[in-house]
């Protein structure tokens, strides 16, 4: 009996997400008396998978296939499913990202598993097997019963802490069984930019509303956010009136993320933003008005003209990092 | 061609969420119910598709599982322009169950697209379209932010990290879709509302299928300190703040 961890490879390496995977599914599998398997689908680095052996994997595999070169929903859940039938998996955990998403839920079925997705705890009990996620996009949390024999949760990404539990297990290879036949997704074109910090993956999210007043008031927002480190993000009209790409759109009908800290310069911060940003562990909010709902859910604000805050803000930072 | 919206019925996203004594259930009283807003968009793209004669798409029809309470929704969504709808008559208790309904009623009718939303703004699951795909046995494209149909034959942009694609997939699968795959939901006309008074919705009855979750109880968020405010003419403090009080920079 085992459980199952995902750790999806971005051209043969994994981040800091990987890391957190790992680490949760140790925790559970301590809970559960288990031992931990840590899979790729393809081939990463030898260091990187090692690596996974850090956090807790008890063992650390490479499940390869010339069918599963291609991301192919149908072909990639089958390739899990059996692993894990293989494996006699308990509980099998994703990433709640793109990928998680799209692969569990198929994975569900094939097993019969009940999921629990976007999880952010441990879970509550294990008889009976009870899960914390976020509900009504952030305004609750529910408790979860899975009731099936083998239990699929979504981890919601920065929601745990990397631990280490060196266990120096050496990376295998399986061969997964993938007819041709599942694989039914051709790629034709793939745009992709390299180097630029993730949304998703940013500590720090540097983000402008409405309140900015003009695409031509970001240039002190993006330096502040490459002086930080971060990312840079928007509310929804912002996106929608083309002042920002819409990958940075955040909130109910964009990208929801939980950095440590979330900078929000003009945004008034109505429930549909906020339920794409409020499990950030810190919210500042920078609003002209002092009655704007973003102070609600802000921890640290300062009521005054983004435009002007913003460049002493820049100047504070280089200060700090000389 | 035809294309299938599944639409889930949720409380208006602006709804402050309320629980019934001892927090087992959300207190439904004055909740304003609506079409989760994925589905909104999903079925304006669908629409849009049906009314461009290049694209061969005839029909869009919505599949709501939920009981007769929920119809509303479903005359909304006629009234949006969808052509008729499908209903089966059941109480969503979780995606594996809401999913396995819809499957064996959407696979009935045979349909080329099946669009899903990539969550419902209710229980966040993000799980019902894959099930679908997989219950019915049919591939799923994930991430879809763009959906075109050349004379029946669907071309998809899907999101990737750090960028998209350009994928093909043959009829029939599911689009599980988000950002992007329409400007802004379709309003209602007023000749759109008559009209949906009339259009058919068949129900169909549900299957022996089991829940495999259950809620147990709901928690509100747990309540954030109070903000702390720093003078807008010494920006610099909020900075030291954040480095020496909260340590996150
Ligand atoms: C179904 C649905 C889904 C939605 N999904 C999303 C979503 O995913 N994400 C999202 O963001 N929105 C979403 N919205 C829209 C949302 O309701 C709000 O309209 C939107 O978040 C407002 O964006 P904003 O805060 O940038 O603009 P506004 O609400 O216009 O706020 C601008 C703020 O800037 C402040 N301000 C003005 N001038 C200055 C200045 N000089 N300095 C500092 N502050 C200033 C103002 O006081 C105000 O608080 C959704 C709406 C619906 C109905």
């Amino acid at each position: 009996m085992s459980v199952l961890v995902y750790t999806e490879n971005w051209d043969g390496k994994f981040k800091k997400l990987s890391w957190e995977l790992v680490s949760y599914a140790s925790s559970v599998a301590r809970m559960m008396n288990m031992k931990v398997i840590a899979f790729t689908i393809g081939k990463a680095g030898e260091e990187d998978m090692k690596e996974l052996g850090r956090y807790g994997a008890d063992r650390i595999l490479s499940l390869v296939n010339s069918n599963l070169e291609v991301m192919d929903n149908r072909a990639h859940a089958k390739a899990i499913a059996d692993l894990a039938v293989k494996e006699g998996s308990k509980v099998i955990i994703f990433s709640n990202n793109m990928t998680g998403k799209a692969l569990a839920p198929r994975v569900s079925v094939r097993l019969k598993a009940g999921i629990g997705s976007g999880v952010s705890k441990l879970p509550l009990s294990i008889e009976p097997f009870t899960v914390y996620k976020r509900a009504y996009s952030g305004n609750a949390f529910a408790d979860v019963v899975i009731r099936s024999e083998i239990k699929i949760l979504t981890l919601a990404q920065n929601s745990y802490e990397i631990t280490e539990r060196p266990t120096g297990a050496i990376p295998e290879t399986t061969e997964a069984e993938v007819d041709p036949s599942l694989v039914a997704t051709t790629v034709t074109e793939t745009q992709k930019q390299t180097g630029k910090m993730l949304l998703n993956d940013a500590a720090i999210v540097v983000s402008g509303g409405r309140g900015m007043k003009s695409p031509d008031n970001w240039g002190p927002l993006v330096e502040l956010a490459s002086l930080l480190n971060g990312a840079t993000a928007c509310s929804r009209p912002v996106s929608d009136e083309g002042w920002r790409p819409h990958e940075e759109h955040t909130g109910q009908t964009g990208k929801i993320i939980a950095p440590d800290l979330y900078l929000a310069f003009g945004i008034s911060g109505a429930t549909q933003h906020l339920a794409g940003v409020s499990s950030s562990k810190y919210i500042v909010a920078i609003n002209s008005d002092k009655d704007a709902p973003i102070f609600e859910s802000a921890q640290y604000g300062i009521v005054g003209d983004a435009m002007k805050v913003l460049p002493k803000l820049v100047d504070a930072v280089k200060s700090i990092k000389k | 061609m035809n294309i299938v919206v599944c639409i889930s019925n949720v409380p208006d996203t602006t709804t402050r969420i309320k629980f019934s004594e001892g927090n087992a259930s959300i207190d439904t009283s004055g909740i304003q119910w609506v079409i989760n807003p994925w589905d909104e968009l999903s079925l304006a793209r669908a629409l849009e598709l049906r009314d461009d004669p290049a694209s061969g798409v005839k029909k869009v029809t919505v599949a709501h599982a939920g009981p007769a309470s929920s119809e509303p929704t479903i005359r909304k969504a006629l009234a949006i322009g969808a052509d008729d709808a499908i209903r089966v008559n059941c109480n969503p208790s979780d995606a594996y169950y809401t999913a396995g309904q819809l499957a064996a009623a959407i696979g009935k009718e045979g349909f080329d697209v099946i669009i899903c939303g990539i969550e419902s703004s209710d229980f966040n699951g993000s799980a019902v379209g894959g099930m679908i795909s997989e219950f019915i046995g049919i591939p799923s494209v994930s991430s879809v932010s763009g959906l075109n149909i050349d004379t029946g034959v669907p071309v998809i942009t899907r999101e990737i990290d750090g960028g998209r694609e350009s994928v093909k997939v043959p009829v029939p699968f599911v689009a599980i879709v988000q950002k992007g795959i329409a400007k802004e939901p379709r309003i209602a006309s007023m000749r759109g509302i008559m009209t949906a008074r009339t259009k058919p919705i068949k129900v169909h009855e549900p299957v022996d299928y089991d829940s495999l979750t259950e809620i147990s109880g709901f928690e509100k968020p747990a309540p954030r300190a109070a903000c702390k405010f720093i003078d807008a003419d010494d920006p610099a403090k909020l900075i030291e703040l954040l480095q020496n009080e909260a340590k996150v920079i």
